[in-house]
């Protein structure tokens, strides 16, 4: 009788154990979020399978040249993430990269300044970004629609004054190549560039009021304009961080291929940006999404384009990848949304 | 006569909301059953079960003895279930023939042929007296809400079904067409169909229906021959308590006037002018398209408006935005609870917290422990009951959806709050702890307006009733005075004939 009763508790302090045990682990899941879970188990997956077949894959070399490599489109990808969170899109970053790529190589020329070349740049890349906010507010054209249209816009823009020829600047300026080539203990700036500003967007968004109401209009847009949040100007001035964003990632490309690229460098580098933001977890209806999933998506596609390159995959294949990696992440994610079958997905 | 419906059980949850609890129903061949019951008491979830919209979580529906299970509403089409919806889909760029044939259009020779189908649709308006009020060839888009309702009515009737359910059909029709309504639930018991009428209008129900079940908080709480019962029986049957204790106001005396409203002009307003007292709770009442949430959205600059002012405690609003008005202390809790207010996928904190953010940061960042500290005083001031305040506010009862949303604005202090419709789809438990809170703000100075359909919860409230007709502010009456018919007489279209002697 007595054994029975201790058997039962200790059955059931291992069960308490097991399920202790259980609780901690969701609440990790919890905290580190279902979606980047997978997100990094994938990444994981993936490095050691390329890894297994080519150790040459591990050389901090090829590690340090991914990071480089995804830190133009990884830039695009988090400011493409807040524009998603507000529940728009803009397609025009990629021309608007390469309109301030070859601003900032003339302007360079021109004026033999490099800091001159950059703040053009910059100030186009907002000027870009102004016009698609005013557009989309009070021409009340679709996100999508007005970005497609300054997409071509940005690019004739830029073939224009380029003459369509890429621009190479004259003169050499320390900060200029080290933006482009520079290492800060052995780690690329370009890295520690991406890096900061993920960090400070991802501050923003999770720490201030800022953030706060820019989840709340994707999430609801009546609720946030009845709540005293004034949306045409948080639109207008997402719209610009992203022309910022874009002016710097325009500097970037110039500074890393030593010319301003009016198309090549450039073009689809909004797809690419999008495809970060959704693999990471960004609805594409607005309010739903953060910057870890997107580093972790941007992360994972730099990966398998360097793991499947280091493979001898043929890249036309590589692409393929790509797209079928994105879309079975959207379809397990709104398998788990509980979505139904029925018309089309919101 | 075998019993046509037979519903044994019935059990249906959304979470933590238990919307239908083991619920019995049967309606007899040729039986008309009302089905009573408040906002939020389960009758829609009752309907929308029977059309196969919603799968049951446990019970049985028996059709002539035979057990159904429905998978989708075609498996409730097919077993001869038609339910009216009060709010009905109409297809706007379709004919009002095509409408009423949707999804199984007739067809000659197996070709469709759209003089072919206007005339059966014409035949079947003929057949049910609808001819004179609805032309076959109107556009959806170009209904009126009783046309969309007569189409709608239609669509169910031309499968020649078993079963008919009606949710609340006369909500939008005028007189004229209700007596066509009844004639045809008439002829309806005669073909030997079975009817559920759901609405709120007593005397229709007197009128129309043999027998009436009352559901409250998702549970059959009786039911009744109409020719052993009255209407006092049945709405205590429904509210569960005298409506005196629901509404227990501590009248202060009102002080001066915080909200001042001149001459507000706009496509859905007619020079409406109107002020709140602080300590006075004002209850704007009328018909559905009366404009009432129109005035409230223009009162805090959501619409535009042609003219008009609005004045918070003597001091214009010039800035007409909702930001503006929010920062001139009116506080707005809008009609659709979930489409225009709710951020439904975030938390109660984030919620609660939405329209104080300002108040709460520091250098742009919030304070967390701060907002916490105020986000946790309003969920107990306003008795939420959450597990968390870091819960997902989708997983919240109605009632305690619509406290949050209140406690928003309660946490921003405001002066003057106008509330559209703030029991609307809330359990009788939550509406009882709304009205107390409703008179604590009053008592506490604050001037509130609010919007209701439902005429014991204008009388039970107000200090002072305007009533809303056609854009315009038909008639003010002081409680004292108030009566139900007295609101709905002033509530009421002008009558046709008034109109035409006028001329």
């Amino acid at each position: 009788m007595k054994s029975t009763v201790a058997a039962k508790d200790k059955v059931a302090v291992e069960d308490t154990q097991a399920a202790k045990g259980l609780r901690m682990l969701k609440k990790a899941f919890a905290v580190v979020g279902v979606q980047n879970v997978s997100l990094l188990s994938a990444l994981i997956l993936l490095v050691v399978v390329i890894g297994f077949q080519d150790p040459n894959f591990f050389r901090a070399q090829n590690l340090l040249s991914i990071g480089s490599a995804v830190t133009i489109f990884g830039l695009l990808a988090v400011v493409q993430t807040v524009v998603i969170l507000l529940g728009a899109l803009d397609i025009s970053v990629g021309s608007m990269t390469g309109l301030t790529s070859v601003v900032s190589a003339m302007v360079f020329t021109s004026t033999s300044q490099a800091s001159l070349g950059m703040l053009a740049a910059l100030g186009a890349g907002v000027a870009c970004g102004l016009v698609n906010g005013l557009v989309i507010i009070y021409g009340r054209v679709n996100a999508v629609i007005a970005t497609l249209a300054t997409l071509a816009a940005f690019k004739g823009l830029a073939q224009i004054i380029s003459g369509g020829r890429s621009q190479g600047y004259t003169g050499t300026d320390p900060f200029f190549t080290f933006l482009g080539r520079g290492k800060v203990g052995g780690v690329p700036f370009l890295i520690i560039l991406l890096l900061i500003v993920a960090v400070v967007v991802h501050l923003v968004l999770r720490y201030t009021s800022i953030g706060r109401n820019i989840y709340a209009i994707g999430g609801n847009p009546t609720a946030a304009r009845l709540a005293g949040i004034n949306i045409n100007r948080y639109i207008i001035s997402v719209y610009m961080a992203v022309g910022f964003i874009g002016g710097l990632a325009g500097i970037l490309l110039t500074a890393r291929t030593g010319s301003g690229q009016p198309v090549s460098g450039s073009e689809g580098l909004e797809l690419e940006a999008i495809t970060a933001a959704a693999l990471g977890g960004a609805a594409l209806t607005g309010g739903k999404g953060a910057i870890p999933g997107t580093i972790l998506a941007v992360l994972l596609l730099g990966v398998l384009s360097n793991g499947l390159t280091v493979l001898g995959v043929n890249p036309f294949l590589q692409n393929v990848a790509k797209g079928a990696l994105l879309l079975v992440a959207v379809v397990l994610q709104q398998r788990r949304a509980g979505q139904r079958a029925v018309g089309l997905p919101a | 006569m075998t019993s046509k419906v037979v519903i044994t059980g019935l059990t249906k949850s959304f979470g933590p909301v238990h919307a239908l609890r083991a619920v019995d129903l049967e309606v007899a061949a040729g039986e008309v059953l009302a089905l009573l019951g408040e906002n939020g008491a389960g009758k829609s979830t009752l309907l929308k079960v029977l059309s196969g919209d919603y799968a049951a979580d446990a019970g049985t529906i028996e059709i002539d003895g035979e057990p159904v299970v429905f998978r989708g509403s075609p498996d409730s089409k097919r077993a001869g279930i038609r339910v009216i919806a009060q709010e009905p889909e109409i297809l706007k760029h379709l004919s009002v023939a095509e409408n009423i044939f949707v999804g199984n259009l007739p067809v000659k020779n197996g070709l469709y042929i759209k003089s072919y189908v206007e005339q059966r649709a014409a035949e079947e308006l003929a057949r049910y007296g609808f001819d004179e009020v609805i032309s076959t060839e109107t556009m959806g888009s170009d209904l009126s809400p009783a046309q969309r309702q007569i189409v709608e009515i239609m669509r169910g009737l031309v499968a020649s079904p078993r079963i008919v359910a009606f949710d609340e059909p006369t909500s939008s029709l005028t007189e004229h067409e209700v007596t066509a309504l009844f004639r045809l639930i008439r002829q309806l018991r005669a073909d030997g169909v079975a009817v559920i009428y759901v609405s709120h209008r007593m005397h229709e129900i007197f009128d129309v229906a043999d027998r009436a079940a009352v559901l409250r908080d998702g549970q059959m709480v009786g039911a009744r021959d109409l020719a052993d019962t009255t209407e006092n029986e049945l709405v205590k049957l429904m509210v569960g308590r005298e409506l005196s204790e629901m509404f227990s106001r501590n009248r202060v005396e009102p002080g001066k006037v915080v909200l001042q409203v001149d001459g507000l002009v706009n496509e859905y307003v007619h020079d409406v002018s109107l002020s709140v007292r602080g300590g006075e709770v004002v209850v704007i009442a009328g018909l559905i398209g009366a404009g009432r949430s129109e005035l409230a959205r223009t009162i805090v600059g959501d619409l535009s408006r042609t003219a008009g002012t609005v004045a918070v405690d003597g001091v214009e609003i010039t800035a007409r935005t909702p930001r503006a008005s929010m920062k001139a202390g009116i506080g707005f809790a809008p009609e659709e609870r979930k489409a225009q207010a709710l951020l439904l996928q975030r938390s109660v904190r984030d919620n609660t917290s939405l329209a104080i953010l300002d108040r709460l940061t520091r250098l742009l960042f919030v304070r967390t422990s701060l907002e916490r500290k105020v986000v946790l005083e309003i969920v107990e001031r306003m008795n939420v009951r959450t597990p968390s305040i870091e819960q997902e506010i989708s997983k919240l009862s109605g009632g305690n959806q619509q406290k949050v949303v209140l406690g928003r604005w309660l946490a921003r202090k405001p002066k003057v709050l106008i509330l559209d419709e703030p029991t609307r789809g809330v359990d009788v438990g939550a509406k009882a702890e709304i009205y107390a809170v409703i008179d604590e703000l009053a008592s506490t100075g604050i001037g509130v307006l609010v919007i209701s359909s439902e005429l014991p919860e204008v009388l039970g409230l107000a200090d002072r009733i305007l009533v809303m007709q056609g854009g315009r502010i038909r008639g003010e009456l002081l409680r004292a005075d108030a009566t139900e018919e007295a609101v709905l007489s002033l509530a009421l279209p002008i009558s046709e004939s008034v109109e035409e002697s006028h001329r």
